[in-house]
């Protein structure tokens, strides 16, 4: 009996540990995810080894899908991220700037025709000035919230009404098609490799952060000012730096999103590309289990948040519901997740957990 | 606090106006916003008031003019929607006789505050474009009120046809009629089709659904495979398709409603190597004529396009010219002429002609 007993204390406190774990939050989404496809349809999770249009073996699936299309909304959520943790606000202008950078991108491989034959400069030319264009703009963003202290949902709505106009102006209001092979390398498949390119830029992205974080101090400096921007400042810290940099590194993963997302198609279309990822970013976040009013974060609870969205879409894709009905089912998850991180229900909550103890006790 | 708030939002203004002024600056030739356009009528007005012996001689010499003011979609919105308002920007200018002025916006209040800027500035003829069918009546009545004619172009309202002269309108059913009698006509034993549709409610999705599901209703060997709307994204289109064929599903047609989301249902096939266009395994259709699609069906890669013809402006013409000199409209709606094209029959000639 006394055994029993503290096998359960133990037992409990280990899943109490691992559930107050932040990235549980997400794994138990996607879990939830993935329990309702074995049930439903098995085929869910089958992968098969295929061969596309050009010859080159390539991997299908969903799961595949799942890492194939979550691969950009993965890379913005570690962006987004540090942005909510800096600011306590989201940047909104996120799909607009993926317009821009899309299209500084198409405008720097195609010159002035928007037709051509050959790629006018280098792949990697037109991606280095998609990413000085929209760390410019990530910039912009930074400094109006920064240094002028708009509020980030207000100062980056100047640029969300504003930056799809702007993709168009850039390339003159034409739609340039490109047809050379290699810039669908990075959207689709390079030779060989089965496994899509998008979800290896993400990994990349990943590691690159998580590199990042491990050994500069910008984890800490960012959670500092978000904390607290004035005692931040107190001990030395320069918070319109660090505020600015976060919206100059989401400038950079917005670059990296424009890439693929070009690449996915080989054109653009400036009014649709990248319609409300903005509003799945922040969303990935969220569902991270991050406090959207800033601070304290955790990057991998974020990415995979991300999957799980990307889960959702393709379920519901799966069991043809009706995508237009999609944000709704969105709609929902924020929801619960709101009420369940708000403090009241975590007030009552503790207090019902804290009765339990003592009635047990007693 | 208070004061910081009030220079911090002055000078988002300002930094708002001066990306404005720059976009524009570096692109004059090819858009204009609706923000220069109304500082152009402003500095009109202004120098009316200011000098009214200048003014009277302005309008002397500009008598000749006919008065228009342009209200129309954002053209960054589609392919279809540039090139409409290039179609109008050269047919509206002074050496055919015009002073033109131009609005742009997806949103009906919007529109509704530029058509009222433009009565009030006296135009003589007002061309719409509107955003939403519904809450123009007013407008329009105080249009008549003030003599403004009102012509209609791209897409209809709900208002008394007496408030307008004439309306310019493609019809989408017999669009979506037109492509469906053309994928009756492939004599297929059993259409097996994913159907992609555009934004849900718009006139053109809601014009190419009905003549499909008519069909469907109508014969067994019609089947939808899955009906799901990609919003005229390319790359909602491409999961959707990818969600068919990871789930085995057969099927043998892909109609979608514009050549973006027939572009995004390709890039599925070509990754699940999945033969389509003409001696392929799937037929694939796609709407509104944009010249690199009309070259995919050259290359034989699709099989149709349908046509939406966005070149309103020389009918708006004739029916103005008609006006002015004194003669009637007969028929109030002016169906314009659309044609679909056929991966086998269609030349270089066409593309040239139609591609937008």
């Amino acid at each position: 009996m006394q055994t029993n007993e503290t096998k359960k204390a133990g037992a409990s406190s280990f899943f109490g540990r691992l559930l107050r774990k932040q990235v549980m939050i997400p794994l138990a989404a996607l879990l939830i995810l993935f329990l309702f496809n074995l049930i439903m349809d098995p085929s869910f999770f089958k992968i098969e080894l295929g061969y596309n249009s050009a010859g080159n073996p390539v991997l299908s699936g969903f799961l595949i899908t799942i890492l194939d299309s979550g691969s950009e909304l993965a890379i913005l959520a570690i962006g987004m991220t540090l942005v909510t943790a800096a600011t306590g606000g989201q940047d909104i202008s996120v799909g607009a700037t993926t317009a821009i950078a899309g299209s500084v991108l198409l405008r720097v491989l195609c010159g002035t025709n928007s037709r051509p034959e050959t790629l006018q400069a280098p792949i990697i030319v037109a991606f280095l000035a998609a990413c000085v264009v929209a760390m410019l703009f990530g910039a912009f963003n930074g400094v109006l919230v920064a240094v002028f202290k708009i509020q980030p949902m207000i100062a980056t709505l100047i640029l969300y009404t504003a930056g799809r106009s702007i993709a168009a102006w850039i390339n003159n209001n034409e739609l340039p098609v490109v047809s050379d092979e290699t810039l669908t390398y990075f959207g689709e498949f390079i030779p060989g490799i089965p496994i899509p390119t998008p979800f290896f830029i993400a990994v990349a992205c990943m590691i690159v952060i998580g590199l990042v974080l491990k050994f500069t101090n910008l984890r800490l400096y960012t959670q500092a000012v978000g904390i607290n921007e004035n005692s931040s400042r107190l001990n030395g810290l320069n918070p319109v730096f660090i505020k600015i940099l976060s919206f100059v590194i989401l400038g950079l993963c917005v670059a990296v999103v424009g890439l693929i997302k070009v690449s996915r198609i080989s054109t653009i279309n400036y009014s649709v590309i990248a319609k409300d990822i903005e509003m799945d970013a922040i969303l990935a976040v969220a569902l991270g289990g991050n406090a959207l009013s800033g601070g304290k974060f955790n990057m991998t609870a974020s990415i995979i948040g991300a999957y799980v969205i990307q889960c959702l879409t393709t379920t519901l894709y799966k069991f043809q519901v009706r995508s237009d009905a999609l944000p709704a089912y969105k709609a929902v998850v924020v929801i619960v997740l709101v009420i369940v991180s708000a403090p009241v229900v975590r007030e009552k909550f503790n207090a019902f957990m804290a009765k339990r103890k003592v009635k047990e006790a007693a | 606090m208070k004061r910081k708030l009030v220079s911090a939002l002055v000078c988002a203004a300002m930094v708002a106006t001066v990306l404005a002024g720059c976009g524009n600056s570096s692109n004059t030739a090819s858009t204009d916003t609706a923000a220069t356009e109304e500082t152009a009528t402003d500095d009109a007005a202004a120098e009316d008031t200011a000098a009214e012996d200048t003014a009277a001689e302005d309008t002397a010499a500009s008598g000749d003019l006919i008065k228009v003011g342009i209200i129309n979609n954002d053209p960054n919105e589609s392919g279809y929607r540039t090139a409409n308002d290039a179609d109008m920007k050269a047919m509206f200018t002074e050496e055919n006789g015009y002073d033109a002025s131009f609005a742009y916006s997806l949103k009906n209040d919007e529109q509704i505050t530029a058509a009222q800027k433009f009565i009030q500035d006296g135009v003589d003829y007002l061309l719409l474009s509107a955003a939403d069918t519904a809450g123009w009546d007013s407008v329009l009545m105080d249009a008549q009120a003030a003599g403004t004619r009102v012509i209609l172009f791209d897409r209809t309202i709900d208002a008394d046809p007496s408030l307008y002269e004439a309306s310019i309108v493609s019809d989408m059913e017999a669009e979506g009629q037109t492509a469906v009698d053309w994928l009756a006509g492939q004599g297929l034993d059993e259409y097996n089709i994913i159907h992609i549709q555009g934004v849900m409610g718009s006139a053109a999705q809601q014009g190419r659904t009905g003549a499909l599901n008519a069909m469907v209703e109508e014969n067994d060997n019609w089947n939808l495979v899955t009906q799901q709307t990609a919003e005229w994204n390319a790359e909602k289109a491409q999961q959707i398709v990818q969600s068919v064929i990871d789930s085995g599903q057969d099927f043998n047609v892909i109609y979608a409603e514009n050549d973006d989301m027939a572009k995004g249902a390709v890039a599925a096939l070509d990754k699940a190597n999945i033969s389509h266009g003409v001696d392929g395994d799937v037929i694939i259709m796609g709407f509104d004529t944009n010249t690199w699609a009309l070259e995919e069906l050259l290359a034989g890669n699709w099989n149709y396009d349908g046509q939406c013809n966005p070149y309103q402006a020389s009918y708006i013409d004739e029916v103005i010219k008609t006006i002015e000199s004194g003669g009637t409209i007969e028929e109030k709606t002016i169906i314009m002429e659309e044609k679909g094209f056929d991966a086998e029959t269609i030349t270089q000639e066409d593309i040239d002609t139609y591609g937008i």
